[in-house]
């Protein structure tokens, strides 16, 4: 195994995506749903209405510290999935792959998704494999399609977000995006910092029990400060942060004086932003720190009358500054 | 790895000193920061929110992207197509338009360009592709020059015949002599680059104070460093003094970094140098030395920067000597946006248009 590598035929339909199939992929994901390796899986109904979500994932480097491409893949979709109130249940997932990558690294990948999808109480339940001549993609590319249930009832969304709102934010900013910065970049002195990525739909789901969650939503790319952006905006409300609750660690705010980054804008794979009534925002508080993915939960501010449609910060130094969403990439392949 | 920054954002002595600076200011006052990395910050941490209305800020030629000159950005760009051959850039220089292409475009044509944080990245990437030629693209000030020079040491100690640099390498206090003789910007101080000045040291601004009577007075980069610079002009101005002070003292000496010097000297010797919207300024460049010409890209490839053309309509050249505000331009926000920029001040991250789009 550990000099074998990815072929075309693998991809070819026949006896070597067969083998691929069985040898590699099955015994990872193995479930019911899954194992008669039909066109499609056919699923029981599940209670509530339907959310779907699907995200490819392109990552570079596809191993990096705290996770690699395969729990991504999982955790992201899992996530957004999470964000609108559902609970994920199935995963689908399409591998392409490049023709000459390592089968020992794909080993490692579908062993990571299967922790991942394990953590994060959810079956992969469709998949497929296609392999293209070397060069043409960059070792492997995933995306998987989620699919959870709402229940009735439940209303999530910058819709249904309230003037006095307090906003929380469920762990540390930027750890994922420069994470993998550190890791492309070769800055190793500050190799200790680690991504991010979990799977936040016991989180969610632990708030969702305890208070009236009005939206939720995962800052991802365009970090914290593009999701706010989006958010003031959808909402037709204004919203307002103090620099001073963000919670940042002092590594990764190091890192990013150093190379002129703003760690609003640095992308997250394992926190998330509530909008809670202001009145349950400590019970929200409390039950995000009790939740091992929310340990390091603070509030960051509140939504206002004023400013309709826009994020203003109050800077640390007591002066206030506009958050727009970012202008071009900050880093490509983040996620 | 972490910087203990804390003690340079409290709010208790940033307040401190926005007291003083509300009562010392009695007039207006037209300060220029003359870094990039100033203009970011002071919008960064909302400071023109806190200071009094009588007290200007306006930015400076201090953002490397945005002065370097069309001429040099085209001829950079029409090299990068060559085939067999690595360009190597900092990352705004991908998006700077030039006259007729841009970096991003010839990279999305198959040119082979790279970004890198550190100029001996590149003299990796030399050594790991002895069959390729690798061109790094040196801009930037004294800051950024010891970091290309000893580059260019290190490709000659390893006698690397792949690695060459288009030098575009500037410095700023010719620059700024030149700016202050146009007499055209009406100014009281000047808030100079800390990290400049953590190489050149203080000497280099003492003929500007005396020159033109402007405070000069060296600035860090966080809340409480801008603040106290901005206090110490103030406090010049109602004095009626123009002297160089230091409210950096953390990083920057009264010397400066005599060994950072010493690399570019070994290197480089001053040339005159075409700025973006400062013309030729003469002495305000570096040039390769005689012994080190081998590396030069202009000699290797016989590149002779043409007089590039400015984009129609755009005041990055006004921009840049603090002539006009970034929304006094006509394209700016309406044709010029970070997102398609017209002009390099909106590219570059400490371009004074791009500041002014994001935090505005």
């Amino acid at each position: 195994m550990s000099k074998q590598l990815v072929m075309l035929e693998h991809g070819s339909g026949g006896r070597a995506s067969a083998n691929l199939i069985e040898q590699l992929i099955l015994p990872a994901f193995s479930n019911r749903y899954l194992a008669p390796l039909a066109d499609g899986a056919i699923l029981d109904p599940i209670p509530g209405r339907i959310a779907v979500s699907t995200d490819s994932f392109v990552v570079d480097p596809i191993f990096f510290n705290g996770g690699d491409i395969g729990s991504l893949a999982v955790n992201g979709t899992v996530n957004d999935i999470a964000m609108c109130g559902a609970t994920p249940k199935y995963l689908s997932a399409a591998f392409v792959l490049e023709e000459g990558f390592p089968l020992a690294d794909l080993k490692k990948i579908l062993s990571s998704m299967k922790k991942a999808a394990k953590r994060a109480g959810v079956l992969i339940v469709s998949g497929d494999t296609k392999v293209v001549p070397k060069g043409k993609a960059d070792k492997i590319f995933i995306n998987t399609t989620g699919v959870g249930s709402v229940p009735f009832g439940l209303d999530v969304g910058p819709h249904a977000i309230c003037e006095g709102d307090a906003i929380l934010l469920s762990g540390f900013m930027g750890d994922h995006g420069l994470s993998i910065m550190m890791l492309r970049e070769d800055l190793g002195f500050f190799a200790e910092i680690q991504s991010d990525t979990a799977p936040l739909n016991g989180l969610v789901c632990d708030c969702l029990a305890a208070c009236h969650v009005h939206a939720l939503r995962d800052p991802t790319r365009g970090g914290v400060g593009g999701a706010l952006w989006e958010i003031a905006r959808a909402s037709g409300f204004g919203i307002s942060i103090q620099e001073s609750g963000l919670p940042v660690r002092p590594q990764v705010e190091s890192a990013c004086q150093l190379l002129g980054l703003d760690p609003l804008y640095v992308a997250n794979e394992g926190c998330l932003l509530a909008f809670v009534p202001e009145g349950e925002a400590k019970t929200a508080l409390k039950i995000m720190q009790n939740n091992p993915f929310g340990k390091n939960a603070a509030i960051i501010g509140r939504v206002t009358k004023e400013n309709k449609g826009q994020v203003f910060l109050e800077t640390r130094a007591g002066g206030t500054r506009i958050i727009n969403p970012l202008a071009g990439e900050l880093l490509p392949r983040i996620c | 790895m972490t910087i203990n920054s804390a003690p340079y954002f409290d709010a208790v002595t940033a307040t401190r000193l926005l007291e003083k600076i509300h009562r010392a200011v009695t007039g207006s006052l037209r300060f220029m920061e003359v870094c990039g990395t100033h203009t970011t910050a002071i919008f960064r941490h909302g400071i023109k929110s806190l200071l009094p209305k009588e007290i200007e800020l306006v930015s400076g030629p201090g953002c490397p992207v945005c002065v370097t000159s069309q001429g040099d950005m085209d001829a950079f760009i029409d090299l990068c197509a060559k085939p067999e051959l690595v360009s190597v850039v900092f990352g705004d220089m991908v998006r700077v338009p030039g006259s007729k292409s841009s970096l991003a475009a010839e990279r999305a044509r198959g040119a082979d360009i790279r970004v890198v944080y550190s100029p001996l990245d590149a003299v990796e990437l030399a050594i790991r592709n002895p069959q390729k030629e690798v061109v790094f693209f040196g801009v930037g000030f004294e800051t950024t020059g010891p970091t290309v020079a000893v580059a260019v040491m290190e490709a000659n100690r390893r006698k690397l015949k792949n690695f060459f640099v288009y030098c575009a390498l500037k410095r700023i206090p010719p620059a700024l002599n030149a700016l202050f003789s146009e007499s055209k910007s009406a100014l009281n101080g000047l808030l100079c680059p800390g990290h400049v000045s953590t190489v050149t040291g203080l000497a280099a601004y003492a003929p500007i104070a005396i020159r033109f009577g402007l405070p000069c007075v060296v600035a860090g980069f966080m809340p409480v460093d801008i603040l106290q610079a901005i206090l110490m002009l103030v406090t010049q101005t109602q004095q009626g003094m123009a002297t160089v002070e230091n409210a950096y003292g953390r990083s920057v000496s009264t010397q400066g970094n005599a060994l950072a010097r010493k690399a570019i000297e070994t290197v480089f010797d001053t040339c005159d140098a075409q700025w973006r919207g400062l013309g030729i300024v003469p002495d305000s460049g570096f040039c390769f030395k005689k012994e080190f010409a081998l590396f030069d890209a202009t000699e290797r490839f016989g590149l002779v920067p043409k007089q590039g053309q400015e984009p129609k309509g755009c005041c990055c050249a006004d921009v840049l000597r603090g002539l006009v505000m970034p929304y006094s331009c006509p394209l700016y926000k309406k044709v010029c946006t970070p997102q398609n920029p017209v002009g390099p001040c909106m590219v570059s991250g400490e371009g004074a248009c791009a500041a002014h789009f994001k935090y505005s």
